[in-house]
């Protein structure tokens, strides 16, 4: 990894701060971005750090370098990232396609992306449980799957869905779970348990079998396993999968805690929904691709905003309108919408008033991030096969 | 690892290192061992299989008990052992274990063994174990060496019950080995226990077989058949004499030769054999169950 500079890591849940990784193989070059510029690093051109939140911090180039290049440098400003990294399955189906991730270190990173658009096989790679066919990951810094034994202790994840021995009990597997971790503490390992198990609040049901747990109890199990121990890192593949919109708020304040700890989040989902209230960055995949990549505000900054004049007279309203150079002048009933642009909404009020055209509501609109999102990765099921 | 601390950040904020390795890896890997020791022996399952495998020796002893004449001469037919038992209760654990080698003692260690990888794939826990990490070598190390553990405690509860089941059914005393020389009970006894450790050599070769045929499902039950089946054919072209020249090869052909330790002087020509048998069988296939695990994708 070459294109990695020394931020500071963020505050956790700050949306964006200081942090925004105004990195080269970031996909901030918004939409347009898609496919071909995100995969290749030297496409986004400098022009894409973003405004407000790319400080001084995110701009210089410079750093790239020697201070990044130790493999355990750190501080390192990137809790994940990927270059070029790429999946293709026996049969030749590619499953991740050149995927450059940078994911801020203190950030809740939201991995986004229909079922099958290889956010598993990504996630997979990362954790040196698939290897990847072609390009490079780091997690902490650290190479994988080369460095699985020194960086995994400090990473938690739920993979795909808990997974767990039916007929042993939380607590039991729990302790399976620590055994296998070689730098675990044995005589820690009882309160670290039951720590884990309260956090998730499963210390009641401690001892009953797993096989009669709840789907919502095994999934909090699975996320009291990544909690065992003191972690930087926290992959949760579709966490909320299956659970009911009760268990899904419980797993959203859960991630809220873990990243008020400072711990990064990498969370997947195939629901905006359900993770763009905790997350500061978001990633989009489409079949194999990253399409969008960034603080989750820049993707909100990509709707383009329309003004909308709600007026008696729509066809005089249009002509102003058209006048001061707004795109795409459209009439609907009594209301007159076009792209907002640059315009402030101040002035175009006042210009209409200033052509006499009598104005009963003047308001701006975005579209929503579910409609942008769906506008990145296509609607509908198995999108593109 | 020396060189984890080097990635812990002030960033984490994330506790006390107190969790972190106080242990050395040495304890750290008997701690795992004893885990999956505990997992294997304490699962009712295997339970249940050892409790079977204690029951035949019973079985067999009864059985010959009550179709042995009051005045000695055996009633086993061509079964080695049978007309020493008579005089003998200690040759009890000889004729379990000829009897039980040839398909219940394999099948059980199939099912340790066949499930060791492919079970774990198979309930999904793999990958967490993996994630942990527990290092795939680590992984399979321990997962092998808890199926010899349960080879031992099989070929050991086998050879056990049948000693005592012996002693109970018949009369018990100076043992007269198969080369006619009688040696006291306890050297008989001491002869047992290298008989049971060479029977547990060769299922420990059987479960690196298992254990890599473990590795290419993540079906336990196809592992498990996949070795039976295995085993079957391998007694069966030991039977047939056209296949005379492979025989030697065959992994089960050596099983038996236990009875080199019956006699005076020990027949150690034979039992180097066997043991090399045993051994080759052992790194052919634990190189290729590591080999093939180690590279492998996980995607259970």
């Amino acid at each position: 990894m070459t294109d990695v500079r020394a931020v500071p890591p963020g505050p956790a849940g700050a949306p964006g701060a200081a942090t925004e990784t105004g990195a080269p193989a970031d996909a901030t070059a918004g939409p347009a971005a898609s496919s071909p510029a995100a995969s290749g690093p030297a496409a986004s051109g400098p022009a894409a750090s973003g405004p407000a939140a790319s400080g001084p911090a995110a701009s210089g180039p410079a750093a790239s370098g020697p201070a990044a290049s130790g493999p355990a440098a750190t501080g390192h400003a990137l809790a994940v990232s990927t270059s070029g990294l790429t999946k293709r399955f026996r049969g030749g189906q590619v499953a991740v396609d050149h995927i450059d991730l940078a994911v801020p270190r203190g950030a809740v990173y939201g991995f986004l992306g229909p079922n099958g658009s290889g956010k598993t096989t990504t996630i997979r790679m990362l954790l040196g449980l698939a290897f990847p066919t072609s390009g490079r990951a780091q997690l902490l810094g650290v190479p994988m799957p080369e460095g699985t034994v020194r960086v995994l202790p400090h990473v938690g994840s739920l993979i795909e869905g808990p997974a767990f021995y039916p007929f042993l009990n939380g607590r039991d597997n729990l302790a399976r779970c620590d055994a296998a971790d070689r730098t675990a503490d044995p005589r820690t390992a009882a309160d670290r348990i039951n720590g884990a198990l309260d956090r998730v609040g499963l210390l009641a049901a401690a001892g009953k079998r797993y096989r009669n747990y709840s789907l919502g109890m095994k999934q909090r199990l699975a996320i009291a396993a990544g909690l065992l121990t003191p972690r930087q890192l926290i992959i949760l593949d579709e966490p909320t999968n299956g659970l009911d919109p009760q268990g899904t708020r419980e797993v959203r304040a859960l991630i809220r805690e873990i990243a008020a700890d400072g711990i990064t989040v990498f969370v997947s989902s195939h629901l905006l929904a359900e993770v763009e209230q905790v997350c500061s960055h978001v990633g989009v995949m489409r079949t194999g691709r990253l399409v969008f990549q960034g603080p989750l505000e820049e993707l909100r900054r990509t709707g383009a905003a329309r003004i909308r004049v709600q007026t008696a007279d729509p066809a005089a309203a249009a002509a102003v309108l058209g006048r001061l150079g707004l795109p795409d002048p459209q009439i609907a009933g009594d209301e007159v919408t076009a792209l907002l642009g640059d315009f402030s909404p101040e002035r175009i009020c006042a210009e209409l008033v200033h052509a006499g055209v009598g104005v009963r509501g003047l308001g701006v609109a975005a579209p929503s991030l579910e409609d942008l999102f769906v506008g990145l990765t296509g609607e509908g099921f198995d999108v593109d096969g | 690892m020396a060189e984890a601390p080097a990635i812990e950040s002030p960033a984490a904020g994330a506790g006390p290192a107190a969790a972190r390795r106080a242990v050395g890896p040495v304890r750290a890997w008997l701690r795992f061992f004893r885990s999956e020791l505990r997992q294997v022996f304490a699962r009712r399952r295997n339970l249940l299989l050892l409790a079977v495998v204690a029951l035949f020796p019973i079985l067999i002893g009864v059985g010959l008990r009550l179709a042995s004449h009051p005045h000695g001469g055996g009633g086993g037919g061509g079964l080695s052992f049978v007309t020493e038992l008579t005089g003998n209760g200690i040759f009890l654990s000889f004729i379990a274990l000829t009897i039980l080698l040839t398909l219940v003692m394999p099948v059980v260690v199939a099912v340790i063994a066949g499930d060791s990888i492919a079970g774990e794939a198979g309930y999904g826990t793999l990958r967490y174990l993996l994630a942990v990490p527990a290092g795939r070598t680590r992984l399979l190390a321990v997962k092998y060496g808890v199926i010899v553990v349960f080879a031992l405690a099989v070929t050991f509860v086998v050879t056990g019950v049948a000693l005592a089941t012996g002693a109970a059914l018949f009369p018990i005393g100076p043992v007269t080995l198969l080369s006619g020389t009688t040696v006291p009970l306890a050297e008989g006894i001491g002869r047992l226990v290298l008989v049971s450790l060479y029977v547990t050599a060769a299922m420990a070769s059987l479960g690196a077989i298992g254990l890599a045929i473990s590795t290419l499902t993540e079906h336990a039950i196809g592992a498990i058949a996949a070795l039976a089946i295995f085993v079957v054919a391998s007694e069966v072209a030991d039977q047939v004499p056209q296949f005379a020249v492979i025989q030697p090869y065959l992994p089960t052909h050596w099983w038996n030769s236990f009875d080199s330790l019956l006699r005076v002087p020990i027949d150690s020509g034979t039992l180097a054999k066997g043991l090399l048998s045993f051994a080759v069988y052992l790194v052919i296939f634990g190189s290729f169950a590591w080999a093939r695990f180690t590279t492998a994708d996980v995607t259970s």
